[in-house]
Parts: C-alpha cells; structure tokens; sequence
C-alpha cells in the first residue's frame, strides 16, 4: 500500500508530493558532480568524471560538457541516456530560434525550452521524469554571462555559483562561504576545482577525473568555448596547489 | 499609386506613406495611415492589398507583443525584420500576403535601422529605399540628396523634395503623406503632408 502513490508521475501523493519526481532528483545526488561558478568576464563548469573502467575506450574529449550553441554550455549530472536527448532538442530549440531570428538565442530561453520538457515528463501520464539535472553557461548581449541551473521537476534558476550531483551540498555550502562578487576567471576557476576536490570521494585529482570548460569572450567580442586538455588541466591543479607533484624517489 | 519609403539619419530612422484607400477608380479615404508602430521602437510602413496589408502587419505587431511578454526582453530591429521575413517566405508558397514594407527601428546597442521587405519575401539592411510606383522616382532624389548622419531637419526636407517630385511626376499621385520618426525616444508621428482634407458632412452652401 505505501506504493500507491509512486507508481505514476502525476499523481500527488496526500502529503502533496509527487513522489517520482524526487525519486529522479535523488538518483542525480549519486551520479557525478559538477560545478558551474559565474565569473565577471566569463562562466566556469567543472565536472566530476568517474572512471567505470580502465577499459572502457573514451572517444569524446569531453562526456558531462556539451555545446548547445556557440553562445550556451551545459554540464550534466544524471542519467547520461536521458541527458542526450535533452541535449538533441536544446541544440535543435538553438538553431530554430537562429533560423527564424537569425541571432542567438538568448540564454534564459534557451533554458526555458528546456525545462518546458523536463516539466511536461512531470504532469503527462505514465511516463517517468528525466533523471538530468543541468548547469548551462552562457552568454548574451541583453544579459552578459549567465549560470542556470535545472532539476528533472523543470524548475530552473540563475547562480553566481551552482553545484550539481553528488555532495551538492556541502559543495553548495561552500560555495556559498568562499564565492565572491565579481570574481575573475582565473579566481572562478581556482575556486570551482578547490570546491570540487573537497567534495570529491577520491582523495587525488586528476586530469581522468575531471573536466573543465569555460564561456568567455574573445577579444574581438566572439563567444568562446573552451574545454581543458588533459595536459594543462594537470598543470593547472599543480599551479593552484590542488595536487602535489610526484616525488622522483 | 502607393508608395512607401524610409532612410535612416543621424540616431533616427523616418518612414513615409501616402495615406490614400483606392478602391478601382475611386478614393476612399486619404487620411488612411498605413505606418503601423510596432512596439516602443519600431515601425512598419506598408503598402499593397488593403486586407491583407492590415491583417499581416497586426499579426506580426502581435507577434512582436507576445515575444515581449513571454521573454521579458523586446525583440530587436534585427530579429523583427527576419521574423517577419520568415513569416511572408512560409506564406508565399501557401496563401501569400500581397504586402510590401520598409520596417524602422531603433536599439540601445546598434541605433537606428532601416529594412526593404517585398512580398516574395525579400529583405535588405539599408540606408535608404523605397517600394511602390512612388520609389523610381524617389530612389534617383535620394541618390543624388541623401547624406550619412543627416539631421531630422535636412532629413525633413528630403523627404518634402520626394513627395514633391512623387505629386508632380506620378499618374494618379496620391494628395497625403504621412511621416513618422523612430529614435531612442521611440517611435512616433513626426508631421503630414497634406493637399486634401477628408471631408466631413456635406459641403455648406
């Protein structure tokens, strides 16, 4: 009997919840976590990768960032499988809001479309919520630099400094202590990757672990899109103090 | 004979129509003001089918109205112009609009601006131009008369050259000219040019 309210989505339960819903918000506090930290000339995503298997073959540089539109990045903690078609119609919402305005979309939107679906998961029948919950980074000229984030009921918000996945909320927590208004890129970065290593399970960072990606402008004004390669990444985390150099014995 | 025209000058953007309602050889009205404001800061002068004429430019008016609404941001000139260009494309190939149209707008980042729309859906960013019989006369004076960054005044006078020659050269010249402005003041009704006063009751003996 203590199942009569979980089996379907759009039903509340007495107490007025909808129990699936935070079923899927739930399953997205075990997956790995990620970062988003909103700069004054920029936005920083910073994700948590866990490695499954030493043989599982990676063919993308990156699996938890995603470029929506030359303008707009996601970072994704949750179910990957529901994430990509999320992903498939915000990239598609993106080039028919292009196409019909010839400009880009304006970051909210973009994110407002997307929850419009999440949402829909919630309320039509028999269906089941995405498990995805997004950190979208962008750019626009009404705006300047945004951070949102969204949970599978399809509530969004914007942050200066959002954290989702596991531990989001200790991450959230400090977050909340050491984040600072108009903070530099670089100081953006240090304190995603210091916040990410204190809420990470593994004990060492590392380059296999991690994922890094920023929105910033260019100067000549272009939106740029840039994600870390392995290589700088471990020289970064050595310059922030975040790891320790290998003693040559 | 309908004619429709614009330029952009020094932080504004004019518009001007003719303001007569012909019906085969008769006039109907000829304070028929045919520049729709669009928003705040845009507008549409329109010329062609009567009906459909003021049907689309109310549904692109309204169209404008909800994205406003709906994202709290105005759309801009820009996105306007091939918003509405988007719409006369996907309408010609099914039941097309015959509707032509300059559309003028201003916006805080890029200041005034001036598009050509036609009915098979064409659309140019420019400085000046014009549609209708009205326009080949009012293209060459304004070749040899426009200048970048002109002020509202001289502006004023180039459009009173082109009406003149319009009134003068055209068959069945049409009498009333209506001219609006669209600046960071937004978008408004600067002055008419009028030959003919509409008529009210029957004339005193």
């Amino acid at each position: 009997m203590s199942r009569r309210y979980d089996s379907r989505t759009t039903i509340f339960s007495p107490e007025g919840r909808l129990y699936q819903v935070e079923y899927a918000m739930e399953a997205i506090s075990n997956a790995g976590a990620a970062i988003g930290v909103l700069a004054k000339d920029g936005v920083v995503l910073a994700a948590e990768k866990r490695v499954t298997s030493k043989l599982l073959a990676t063919t993308k540089s990156t699996e938890k960032m995603y470029k929506i539109d030359d303008h707009v990045a996601c970072a994704v903690a949750g179910i990957m499988a529901d994430a990509n078609i999320l992903i498939n119609t915000a990239r598609l919402q993106a080039q028919r809001y292009t196409l019909a305005y010839q400009e880009p979309m304006p970051v909210e939107q973009l994110v407002q479309s997307l929850c419009d679906t999440k949402q829909g998961y919630t309320q039509f029948g028999g269906l089941r919520p995405f498990g995805v919950s997004f950190l979208f980074a962008g750019y626009d000229s009404n705006f300047g630099f945004q951070l949102y984030m969204s949970d599978p009921s399809g509530n969004y918000g914007g942050w200066k400094a959002a954290a989702i996945g596991a531990n989001n909320q200790a991450a959230q927590s400090m977050l909340k202590q050491d984040y600072k208004d108009d903070i530099t890129r670089e100081e953006a970065l240090q304190l995603a990757l210091k916040v990410l290593s204190k809420t990470m399970d593994s004990t060492t960072l590392s380059a296999e672990k991690l994922e890094l990606a920023e929105i910033s402008l260019s100067t000549q004004g272009e939106v740029k899109y840039k994600v870390w390669s392995a290589d700088d990444l471990n020289k970064m985390l050595l310059t922030f103090g975040i790891t320790q150099p290998v003693e040559e014995s | 004979m309908e004619t429709v025209f614009g330029l952009v000058g020094d932080g504004f953007a004019l518009v001007v129509t003719d303001t007569s309602a012909v019906q085969s050889i008769v006039v109907q009205k000829t304070d028929d003001d045919k520049i729709m404001v669009l928003d705040s800061h845009k507008l549409m002068g329109c010329t062609g089918e009567k009906g459909d004429r003021v049907q689309f430019s109310e549904f692109i008016q309204k169209n404008i109205a909800l994205y406003h609404f709906r994202n709290g941001i105005p759309l801009s000139t820009a996105a306007a112009a091939n918003f509405t260009r988007n719409e006369l494309a996907v309408a010609l190939r099914k039941n097309p609009y015959q509707t032509n149209m300059m559309i003028a707008g201003w916006d805080k980042d890029v200041g005034p601006s001036l598009y050509y729309l036609d009915y098979i859906a064409t659309l140019h960013k420019l400085e000046k131009g014009g549609l209708g019989y009205g326009a080949y006369f009012i293209l060459s004076l304004m070749d040899r008369y426009y200048e970048k960054n002109m002020s509202v005044d001289k502006a004023l006078e180039l459009v009173d050259k082109c009406i003149a020659e319009v009134r003068a050269r055209l068959v069945v010249a049409p009498p009333n000219f209506v001219i609006k402005i669209v600046d960071k003041d937004g978008a408004r009704t600067l002055a008419w040019r009028k030959t003919v006063e509409e008529m009210s009751g029957p004339p005193s003996q």
